[in-house]
């Protein structure tokens, strides 16, 4: 599904990636930890064909050229980036509306996932009027209704608070084991990617360079407290953590 | 409601002291004039009575000059700054331009546009234009810039056109930045159409206001700045209020 091959980076004298290669099948979720500033973004946003890399290839469903990798990608951004003047049934329908739909069909087919995405009642809502964690659902949301086949998510929790945040991990998970999708997550917190993901990948300092693969422990716990405290999972995150110490000497 | 009281409680001792210094002479003798060349604010209310037709009847004239050249400011400042948005290149070569130009004191190329365009409508449409247009195209064109990129991305992955980036998302948060812009252009726009009617023309409270300070009509030319006065505070009463029912996120 996504085949990174041989890809560095960089901006002017600044490298960013260093000849990096990434596999990630159809329906997995790929996490990518690393110190801060190490090319994560970067290297999610050549994905996304937000940018061209220097040099590799890149590939997401078959498709190698930026714009067409960015046809079969929605990216969301570290901030949920919800248009203040529109409600939140519009911010989610945003791609259909792009896509030429009239406001009606638009609303109507995002409006189908609002309650199972536990926003039922706030169609209607501003950005403003949401909580944190409302908001990161409706851009999720937003990313989903876009029915594009990689779903590009950069830090999406990094805005919220530590119990909002492990509250949207264990809704994410759940929403993505109901309605499998290929993702390419980034992180800066070792444990939200190896709970969300099946495999992550530990990126060194800039540039960036594949320091360890690491497959999620599995099965996972359907209750987040209970996965991340279980004794697999945390030998895997000290293996995690220890791959993070090294990448960053 | 309370926001208001104190400017208006203000306004209202201020004019309260004029009124006290200008009829008891002091305000005359302070300045060492007349006392017939120092109207208090009751002379002025009642110059303001007496002579309303004459008053409606010129700040009508005024009034469609602000107005009309408010508006094509606006749309000239706007199609401006969207152009400036859509081309990287026509920014790089405009936008300085642009804000030099503002070294060139349009007022005083009054007089050529009065010889341009004659002495009717056209040259002070012109000027107010042309005054508006700055504030309005600088703010529009920094608003239009001001998105955070990651929208920009976000909404290029959701298959957006540049068109709609343009209009969904660059146009609306540039809007704060065209009130502010629209709304110093308003109170600018009094000021260049008296301007454009003192260099030239037959009509307007700009002539009637250059008419009594030759005759020394003092208390008729103190009540036609306060006619145009009104028409500006309430130009930017309307603006705020414009804004306040779109800008409806902030």
């Amino acid at each position: 599904m996504v085949s990174v091959r041989a890809i560095s980076h960089s901006y002017g004298e600044l490298e960013a990636i260093d000849r990096l290669d990434l596999d990630l099948p159809a329906h997995g979720v790929l996490g990518l930890v690393g110190p801060s500033g190490c090319g994560k973004s970067t290297l999610l946003e050549l994905i996304a064909g937000l940018q061209q890399p220097g040099a590799g290839e890149i590939e997401v469903d078959g498709a190698r050229a930026p714009a067409e990798r960015l046809a079969r990608c929605a990216f969301m951004p570290q901030r949920d980036m919800l248009l203040p003047w529109l409600a939140a049934i519009d911010n989610a329908a945003l791609a259909l509306r792009n896509r030429g739909a009239g406001r009606g069909a638009a609303r109507a087919e995002a409006g189908r996932l609002f309650e199972q995405f536990g926003l039922a009642g706030f169609e209607r809502a501003r950005p403003a009027e949401l909580s944190g964690g409302m908001r990161q659902r409706v851009a999720f949301l937003r990313t989903l209704v876009a029915g594009k086949p990689l779903l590009a998510l950069d830090e999406p929790f990094a805005s919220l608070d530590a119990i909002t945040r492990a509250e949207m991990q264990g809704w994410l998970a759940r929403a993505l084991a109901a309605d499998p999708r290929t993702v390419v997550l980034v992180s800066h917190d070792v444990e939200e990617a190896l709970y969300l993901a099946d495999r992550v990948v530990v990126l060194s300092a800039r540039p960036a360079r594949v320091v360890e693969q690491l497959g999620a422990p599995a099965p996972r716990a359907a209750d987040r407290d209970a996965a991340v405290t279980d004794p697999a999972f945390v030998a895997v995150r000290e293996r995690a953590m220890a791959a993070l110490h090294r990448g960053s000497q | 409601m309370s926001r208001w009281l104190l400017p208006m409680l203000a306004l209202a001792a201020l004019i309260g002291i004029w009124q006290l210094a200008a009829s008891s002479g002091a305000l005359a003798d302070l300045l060492g004039l007349e006392p017939f060349l120092v109207p208090s604010p009751a002379e002025i209310a009642s110059a303001l009575w007496e002579n309303r037709s004459l008053l409606a009847e010129n700040a009508w004239v005024t009034l469609r000059e602000i107005v009309l050249g408010f508006l094509i400011g606006l749309a000239a400042g706007l199609g401006f700054a969207v152009l400036l948005r859509l081309s990287e290149m026509l920014r790089r070569i405009f936008y300085p331009l642009m804000v030099g130009s503002q070294a060139v004191p349009i007022l005083v190329l009054a007089p050529v546009l009065i010889v341009w365009f004659g002495f009717g409508i056209g040259p002070k449409l012109v000027i107010v234009a042309l005054i508006c247009f700055f504030p309005i195209a600088v703010n529009a064109a920094d608003g239009l810039r001001s998105v955070d990129p990651e929208a920009g991305k976000m909404m290029r992955s959701l298959d957006a056109s540049r068109r709609q980036i343009l209009w969904r998302v660059e146009a609306p948060t540039s809007l704060p930045f065209v009130f502010s812009g629209a709304r110093i252009a308003a109170t600018y726009a009094p000021i260049a159409a008296i301007f454009g009617e003192w260099v030239g023309a037959d009509s307007g409270l700009g002539v009637l206001i250059r008419e009594d300070s030759a005759r020394l009509e003092t208390a008729r030319l103190f009540a036609a700045a306060a006619v145009l006065a009104a028409i500006a505070l309430t130009m930017f009463a309307l603006l705020a209020l414009a804004e306040r029912r779109i800008v409806t996120w902030r």
